[in-house]
């Protein structure tokens, strides 16, 4: 098991580290310990953060939205050395963060405002024809093998396919995305990658942003949701070229790394329980409950806020400065709101969970996650019925920001 | 059976819709309505309490 680079962790109370693999691996007996133990964990590595597990401090947290504010939404501190150089990049351009995501009211009221219903029902709903057939071209790639990665071949795949199409941009671009959002979420402790990942990721985006203008300038047709963040600044003063570049930021990196993380978590829980996989070919009717269910007890995304005053919650000072961890995959594991949390059931009918958030940062992309997960595990079941999780301890988890398998070797049982 | 979907809570969560279309619809941004009004047909009580106790924001109010 690895530890992370601020060594093992041996008190989870007040020296927790969600980067330490006895999390990464198993993170639910950490917080069934905490939840009774504690139940808010505290540590001063990466910071001073705090670590709730339980639903009700995790929602009220995030219903207290003036006390937690989202400004600092990362979980590992963002360290900027003097040594790293913007070059072409003046700070100002990222003066609004990434909102709403990075946004508390008024910012994130009106900018979600303009994303949400590019992410509504009937919206998503046109993006399933090519989900689908995005699916079917990445099985037909190994659908004659006997064994795969699943994570890497099938599920990293998947949700950065459909965010390019959104965006406009090239496919041929998707798996340098996926590096770029891996450095900069996932191997957070490596700080110079990650502040070059987000360069990067700036820079292309600028680039993006500019070729959209002009072709616009000129009179072109074009659909995705850049080009409509550009012609929307005619209507409304307050679009900035900044808070354009920031929304794009977002939109890039959201969706990718965590869905992905949820649609291998599920093929890896379908792979490990025959029966659940089986119930699931004979009734499909039983997606939608099995989907919620899979968010519920895979829940992938860890979120941030940092306190705006001097506050004491559930018996712990927290100070202006510091961190709470919005820790929703442990609020959808406490006995107190579900029943038997820690048995997947894909029927549960009462789920009343916060995989997607709580309060006014709800995911802005819920639909589209739903909609690819659900493309993802029937596409996957209805070409290749038969599959088992080859090697349990070959499977690579990550956590932190975002959990979900990283290697995934599943074999095909003919 | 009564039903109303408080507003000030309702973040667009959707599960209702997913689990009643045919009793809630949710406009552009995801907020939640009844298709009824308050009063709702019988045969839809069953899936209106499904869809009280699934809300993550316990905005769905009913009353027998």
């Amino acid at each position: 098991m690895t530890t992370s680079k601020l060594g093992p962790v041996n008190n989870w109370e007040d020296d927790f580290d969600i980067l330490d693999g006895a999390y990464l691996n198993n993170p639910f007996e950490i917080w069934d310990h905490l939840r009774n133990s504690c139940p808010i964990a505290h540590s001063n590595r990466r910071g001073s953060n705090w670590l709730p597990t339980t639903y009700e401090d995790v929602t009220k947290i995030a219903h207290d939205v003036a006390t937690f504010s989202s400004t600092q939404v990362l979980v590992i501190p963002f360290i900027e050395s003097q040594s790293f150089s913007y070059e072409n990049i003046n700070p100002e351009v990222l003066g609004y963060g990434a909102p709403p995501i990075t946004a508390d009211p008024p910012l994130h009221t009106w900018t979600r405002r303009l994303i949400l219903p590019w992410f509504s029902h009937k919206k998503v709903s046109e993006y399933e024809p090519l989900t689908q057939a995005i699916c079917k071209k990445l099985i037909d790639k190994f659908s004659k093998r006997t064994t795969i990665d699943g994570a890497t071949e099938y599920a990293q795949q998947i949700p950065v396919r459909v965010i390019s199409h959104i965006l406009g941009v090239p496919e041929d671009m998707t798996d340098i995305f996926t590096t770029w959002v891996r450095d900069f979420l996932e191997f957070a402790d490596n700080s110079l990658n990650r502040f070059n990942s987000i360069r990067e990721i700036v820079l292309y985006l600028i680039g993006v942003i500019e070729e959209r203008k002009i072709l616009l300038s000129k009179g072109q047709h074009l659909d995705d949701m850049i080009s409509f963040l550009i012609q929307e600044q005619k209507n409304n003063p307050e679009i900035n070229d900044a808070i354009v570049l920031g929304m794009s930021i977002l939109l890039l990196i959201a969706g990718i790394d965590t869905t992905w993380s949820a649609i291998g978590s599920a093929l890896w829980h379908l792979g490990k329980n025959p029966h659940d996989l089986l119930m699931l070919k004979q009734q499909p009717e039983i997606m939608d409950t099995a989907v919620e269910e899979i968010l519920r007890a895979y829940s992938p995304v860890t979120m941030a806020r940092v306190v705006t005053k001097d506050t004491e919650f559930n018996g712990c000072p927290m100070k202006q400065g510091e961190k709470v961890l919005m820790n929703f995959p442990a609020a959808n594991r406490d006995p107190k709101v579900f029943e038997n949390p820690e048995t997947v059931d894909l029927k549960r009918k009462i789920n009343r969970h916060v995989a997607f958030g709580s309060g006014i940062h709800r995911c802005g992309g819920a639909n589209l996650a739903r909609m690819e997960l659900k493309m993802a595990i029937s596409t996957f079941i209805d070409n290749l019925p038969n599959f088992m999780v080859d090697n349990d301890d070959d499977v690579v988890w990550a956590g932190g920001q975002v959990r979900g398998p990283r290697k995934l070797p599943l074999k095909f049982i003919k | 059976m009564k039903i109303r979907v408080d507003e000030s809570k309702c973040q667009g969560h959707s599960r209702c819709y997913i689990i009643a279309p045919e009793l809630f619809e949710v406009d552009d941004y995801g907020y939640s309505h009844s298709r009824f009004g308050t009063d709702i047909p019988t045969d839809l009580e069953e899936k209106a309490r499904l869809a009280c106790e699934n809300c993550p924001e316990f905005a769905i109010e009913i009353a027998d």
